[in-house]
């Protein structure tokens, strides 16, 4: 980049003895003051241009080898998370699924309807709202909005639909057995 | 970066041309072997008077305008620095740029090295090599009140006419005062024009 040559920080003089601004452009371009002279010497530009890339194919191999590694995961075991008579129709309850600190949602939505969702919005990770009344969870940071019985996106930013997380009621214990990640 | 209260001062006159300072020069680590500065002769046929040549460290300095490769930079303390080495491509236009015939290109590494006020030296406070070697003080670094004490006779001067063209530098020549107060600067190329036996000043009328 070259930087604006104004008069005070140039200890160099032109030999014509004219002012900076009455110079030809190329002087902005080649001064001779060392402060000014801020170009970046072909070799360290290739060397930058070298490192990077390399840099960039250890990320890639680093992105490969966690997808590799989150394939090969095993489906998480099943759990009983609550009772029925837990929560009323229209009730939500945060649990922690399929490991602690991952929070998700379940929601009764009828006499004898539960879904659950991961609580993590799919966009920045922010914890989604379950609005039963409205019949969607809302994400209060970028005003994600997902269907309540699907997960699905309905509006704002999030690209994907929240992790489902698989219910099977026995009796009257709720239990989770399993997630289920969708891509659309 | 330099002191600023420190300035080169090169008094002709006293030159001995014992060659000291080159024997000092061509030691340093930073371009072993080789000496940035060297002796002129001025009237070879006719006198044994010699001259040392340092860099003049310019204020326009002519030898970073003609450099195509952008090799030569100047410090913010005003000192020319001898060519960037991965830049330099030994063209050789300092050299014939330069007025005061400071450059020196040398072939076999394809480089341009000149004099730099020994940077490594004085950038840290220590007096250039040459000036510390000199015996008889024509090279001289120091404070321009120290300069006034030990040369009552003389007068630093740093502009230079050449032609049309005039230059100001960092480096200071010692001439004679009664000659300094009537024409405050040396006319370079009246002076190339005196015929030997002259006196570098004849063409300034008393």
């Amino acid at each position: 980049m070259a930087t604006p040559l104004s008069e005070s920080d140039t200890i160099s003089l032109p030999p014509d003895g004219r002012p900076a601004s009455e110079q030809p452009a190329w002087r902005r371009d080649f001064p001779i003051d060392w402060p000014q002279d801020q170009d970046v010497e072909r070799r360290d530009f290739v060397k930058f241009l070298t490192l990077t890339s390399f840099a960039f194919v250890i990320g890639q191999l680093w992105i490969a080898g966690q997808s590799w590694r989150r394939g090969r995961a095993e489906a998480p075991a099943g759990r009983r998370i609550a009772s029925t008579s837990d929560i009323p129709v229209g009730g939500s309850l945060v649990f922690e699924y399929p490991n602690p600190h991952d929070t998700s949602v379940l929601v009764r939505v009828a006499e004898s309807e539960f879904v659950a969702f991961s609580q993590k919005c799919t966009h920045l990770s922010c914890a989604v709202i379950p609005k039963p009344d409205a019949g969607v969870f809302h994400c209060p940071c970028h005003e994600g909005v997902f269907d309540l019985r699907t997960g699905r996106v309905i509006a704002g930013p999030p690209p994907r639909p929240l992790p489902r997380i698989l219910l099977e009621v026995r009796g009257s214990d709720i239990y989770a057995t399993g997630i289920e990640t969708r891509s659309v | 970066m330099k002191p600023e209260h420190l300035h080169f001062f090169i008094d002709p006159s006293r030159c001995i041309g014992c060659q000291s300072c080159v024997q000092a020069c061509s030691e340093c680590d930073t371009h072993r072997g080789e000496s940035m500065i060297h002796l002129d002769y001025i009237d070879r046929a006719n006198s044994v008077q010699t001259v040392p040549v340092v860099c003049m460290h310019c204020e326009q300095p002519t030898c970073a305008e003609v450099c195509p490769a952008d090799a030569i930079k100047r410090t913010a303390d005003g000192v020319v620095q001898s060519a960037r080495k991965p830049r330099c491509i030994a063209c050789g236009n300092c050299v014939v740029a330069c007025p005061f015939g400071v450059p020196e290109v040398y072939e076999d590494r394809k480089l341009m090295m000149k004099c730099d006020m020994c940077y490594d030296r004085t950038s840290v406070g220590k007096k250039p090599m040459c000036a510390t070697v000199c015996p008889s003080q024509a090279l001289f670094y120091g404070s321009a009140e120290e300069i006034a004490l030990l040369r009552p006779m003389s007068e630093p001067i740093n502009r230079f006419q050449f032609g049309q063209q005039t230059i100001t530098t960092r480096v200071f020549v010692m001439a004679p005062r009664q000659f300094v107060r009537l024409a405050p600067g040396l006319d370079v190329t009246a002076v190339l024009d005196t015929r030997p036996g002259q006196d570098v000043f004849d063409h300034v009328e008393i």
